[in-house]
């Protein structure tokens, strides 16, 4: 055994080289070079760095590497050729949700780790599900509008 | 002219959302190293050595010893050092640059230089300081005269805190120096802004130095000045590196170092006769931090400000820029305004109770319209739509019915509501625009009938691309994808000026809609066709007196009438907010659904400002609130119900009627929270924001 952590990224079984207590959001961003994961605050906070792991949304910068050994983690380069984010896409387009687009990664898988767990969800809810993500631009109305519109048309996909 | 509303999909839409856009941090670039910056740990001192351990083969220190210009990074005035010139004047302040490939090694090189520091004793309160770095004034009718008359003079002191942008995506630059040029790449508002302070700093002439504007996560006014200073370091740093060098901050360190909403201490008072307020005497210090930065024109806008929408035949204004050990604060959307406009509008709440009137009745009774004098002498050219406006902020909110019913509560929990009615003056203060400005755009045509924008404006997520694209395309009468706009970058596009001060759609858009016209009337297809515009100056205006304040200041003001409701639980002090509802006019929107993201998002950090982004620093000129866990912004949960609204009232000289709109609804958010928490807790408050802490002492104070 090579003693390296290897994981599913995006699909792809891979092997990183990094130590196992590395943060995930470095792992991906330098080693793997997915610079859709964010980085805003290395602390947790903010969510701009949010990657799903096993389905589960998870702030990438407090997560050791050595802590997903053989998990799924999806980023926003995965998840975005997938027909649900065709939906989402076109729903945050429609309410031109993307304004610096520098949390709506992090923001977009957000919002699929909600609709996976609740595929109708009230506003409330919405509100709710995507509080762990920070947007400083849009007052988070037209994200929380995509978010009902994809639920509405994308149907039967979550 | 409708179809100019009618929303489309951003231009930046794709890249942004499949994660394919590249933001500077996420550049990749052959032999590329770091760079991170040392910095004082004190407020105020003199460097008597510093210590540097043997640095590692690779590794290198960049200071003042390395700028070839001037270590003096140009923005208004020119006192901000790039590297420490030996002083330190704030916690926070760059000293050096530690360069070199792993980061990991840099942090510790920079965990092992011991700095030795001579302390003194730091100025951190604005009011003691007696150092002023600008002081203006103006005066309208007979102040004084009015003040000896009445039967009732009204004084109070308000206050202000800090603001931080938090715009998601921290200040990052990369610089690279090749055969004698400098170039500067990263997140930055007004690539031309770089462009001159990169020049300076490393004595080159203009054509050696190349700013490129990349991808940017937001900015809101904090990357107007500061890029022009980490600009300048990395510079430094490539030219002796001989590799590009990248510094992008960390969170902690960009909410330390980087500019903020400027503290202010705002003393108010009013000459009351008959009930009627016959005179205003402002005196505002706006706390401008170590350096001066953008401090000058910021305390302008604020005192142009400082009575608000409304119009007395007598005013006074003064006011002063001061200097403290403290981080040097600068461009916020808003620019000045937010705080006189806080003040104004909370004193006349007080002024209305205090004469046993009814605060809007009052505020209506001195609301400005088309044809009154201005503050400054000036005058309202154009019809001023409150009426319109009010009507629908109140059949949304419910505000007059709403208002009445909560006075008197005593019970555990208590709602309140309030009003705000803010204006933001469009474009530059003053002659700025035709005296230094003096804007050009370029609209380049190709053979394949494409036409490439040529100017400086940088979408920072307010939708400028989408813009500009929109009015180019419906000017010449062709599909938007006909049309290309990219990032800018200086070698290729002419200074149009900075992306600030809510100036790029009313006057870049103009003249890009006037290139448009000219390159219609030339069009011959298939045929490369370039035309190029100038910045005109309207003629309506009366000339502005920058030494005197007087005239007028802007062509025109963007509108705005704001309602925030809370509900307040006595025993914990938790304010929840029930709603923020604001009506504006910002001319024509073009495209509505941007604009009114522009409002919903504004609102929400306006509402931040008066409730829940507190910053403070100790005793010792530490910010203690410099991270996101203890500096707090609202999240999608923390205004339930946000609805904001605009009207359409055409602005004559703007693009397609538009004018200016990203800063109007930062303005007014904070004085309608507070007025809501006076009327919840039936009580008059001074200061934002408003805290827990605050509600709770307010609760204790009225029990003795």
């Amino acid at each position: 055994m090579s003693g390296k952590i290897t994981f599913i990224l995006n699909n792809e079984k891979v092997e990183s080289n990094g130590k196992p207590s590395d943060r995930l959001l470095d792992v991906l961003r330098n080693e793997f070079e997915l610079t859709g994961v964010k980085c805003g605050c290395k602390e947790g906070e903010c969510g701009a760095c949010s990657v799903l792991i096993d389905g589960v949304l998870a702030n990438s910068c407090v997560v050791a590497l050595g802590s997903i050994h053989n998990c799924h983690v999806t980023t926003i380069e995965g998840y975005s050729k997938t027909k649900r984010f065709e939906v989402l896409s076109k729903a945050y387009a429609n309410f031109s949700a993307v304004q610096c687009g520098f949390c709506i990664p992090g923001m977009v898988l957000a919002s699929e780790a909600l609709l996976s767990h609740n595929p109708h969800p009230t506003e409330a809810e919405i509100r709710e599900g995507i509080s762990g993500n920070l947007c400083r631009c849009t007052g988070y109305n037209a994200i929380v509008h995509a978010i009902q519109k994809a639920a509405e048309e994308g149907n039967g996909l979550w | 002219m409708d179809l100019i509303n009618q929303s489309v999909k951003k231009w930046d839409h794709d890249p942004k959302i499949s994660g394919a856009a590249k933001y500077v941090d996420d550049l990749r670039i052959k032999d590329m190293v770091h760079g991170k910056i040392l910095r004082s740990t004190i407020a105020s001192g003199t460097i008597k050595e510093i210590r540097i351990p043997t640095l590692p083969e690779g590794y290198l220190i960049v200071d003042q010893h390395d700028i070839p210009g001037k270590n003096n990074v140009h923005i208004v005035d020119d006192d901000s050092p790039c590297y420490s010139d030996g002083t330190v004047n704030f916690v926070g302040e760059a000293i050096l640059m530690v360069v070199g490939e792993d980061m990991k090694v840099l942090d510790k090189i920079l965990s092992e230089i011991v700095v030795v520091y001579e302390e003194h004793t730091p100025v951190l309160d604005m009011m003691k300081s007696d150092v002023i770095f600008y002081q203006y004034g103006y005066t309208k009718g007979d102040p004084d005269q009015a003040f000896q008359e009445a039967d009732q003079i009204l004084d109070e002191t308000f206050t202000t805190g800090y603001q931080e942008h938090i715009y998601m995506e921290v200040q990052g630059m990369i610089g690279f120096y090749k055969d004698g040029k400098s170039t500067v790449r990263g997140s930055m508002q007004c690539p031309y802004y770089v462009h001159s302070a990169v020049k300076m700093v490393m004595g080159l002439p203009d054509q050696q130095v190349q700013i490129i504007q990349d991808e940017m996560g937001g900015a809101f006014g904090g990357k107007e000045d500061y890029p022009s200073i980490l600009g300048a370091q990395v510079a430094v740093a490539a030219k002796k590196a001989g590799r590009p060098v990248k510094c992008v901050l960390d969170r902690r360190e960009d909410i330390t170092c980087t500019s903020k909403r400027h503290p202010a201490t705002m003393h108010y008072r009013a000459a009351i006769k008959d009930k009627k307020i016959t005179a205003i005497d402002a005196y505002a210090v706006y706390d401008c931090g170590a350096f001066t930065t953008l401090s000058k024109v910021v305390l302008q806008r604020g005192l142009i400000g400082a009575t608000g929408v409304y119009t007395f035949d007598n005013i006074r204004v003064n006011g002063k820029g001061v200097r403290t050990n403290t981080t040097p604060n600068g461009a916020f959307r808003g620019f000045g305004g937010p705080q006189t406009f806080f003040a104004i509008e909370m004193f006349m709440n007080h002024i209305a109770r205090a004469i046993g009137k009814d605060p809007f009745e009052l505020k209506q009774q001195y609301l400005s319209k088309k044809g009154d004098i201005t503050a400054t002498n000036g005058l309202y050219h154009f019809d001023i739509p409150f009426p319109e406006m009010i009507e629908k902020l109140f059949k949304e909110s419910g505000y007059p019915e709403k208002y009445q019913q909560y006075k008197h509560q005593t019970g555990r929990t208590r709602k309140g509501i309030g009003l705000s009615l803010t204006y933001h003056g469009c474009g530059f203060t003053g002659a700025g625009e035709r005296d230094l400005i003096k804007g050009v755009v370029r609209l380049k045509k190709n053979y394949n009938d494409t036409v490439e924008i040529l100017t400086a404006g940088t979408d920072m997520g307010q939708g400028l691309k989408t813009a500009f694209v929109k009015i180019v395309a419906q000017t010449l009468g062709v599909p938007m994808h006909q049309i290309i706009i990219a990032n800018p970058d200086t070698d290729r596009v002419p200074n149009s000026g900075p992306t600030a001060a809510s100036r790029s759609l009313m006057v870049v858009g103009k003249l890009l809609e006037r290139a448009a016209v000219k390159l219609k009337d030339i069009w011959v297809s298939e045929e490369e066709q370039e035309v190029e515009e100038h910045y005109v100056h309207p003629e309506f205006t009366i000339p502005w007196d920058t030494e005197n304040f007087q005239g007028d200041p802007y062509p025109d003001n963007s509108w705005s009438a704001n309602v925030v409701e809370v509900e307040i639980d006595t025993l914990t002090g938790v304010a929840d907010i029930v709603g923020a509802w604001g009506v504006y006019d910002v001319g024509t929107p073009v495209d509505k659904m941007i604009v009114i993201g522009q409002m919903e998002g504004g609102l929400l950090q306006a509402v931040g400002y008066g409730s829940m982004e507190l910053m403070d620093a100790n005793n010792k000129g530490v910010i203690r609130n410099n991270s996101l866990s203890d500096y707090i912004i609202p999240t999608a949960m923390d205004v339930p119900v946000l609805k904001t609204d605009v009207i359409n009232n055409p602005y004559v000289v703007g693009p397609f009627g538009g004018k200016g709109a990203g800063e109007l609804p930062a303005v007014g958010g904070a004085p309608a929270y507070v007025a809501a928490m006076e009327s919840a807790l039936g009580i008059d408050l001074h200061h934002t924001p408003f805290s827990q802490e605050d509600t709770l002492k307010a609760l204790e104070a009225m029990k003795k």
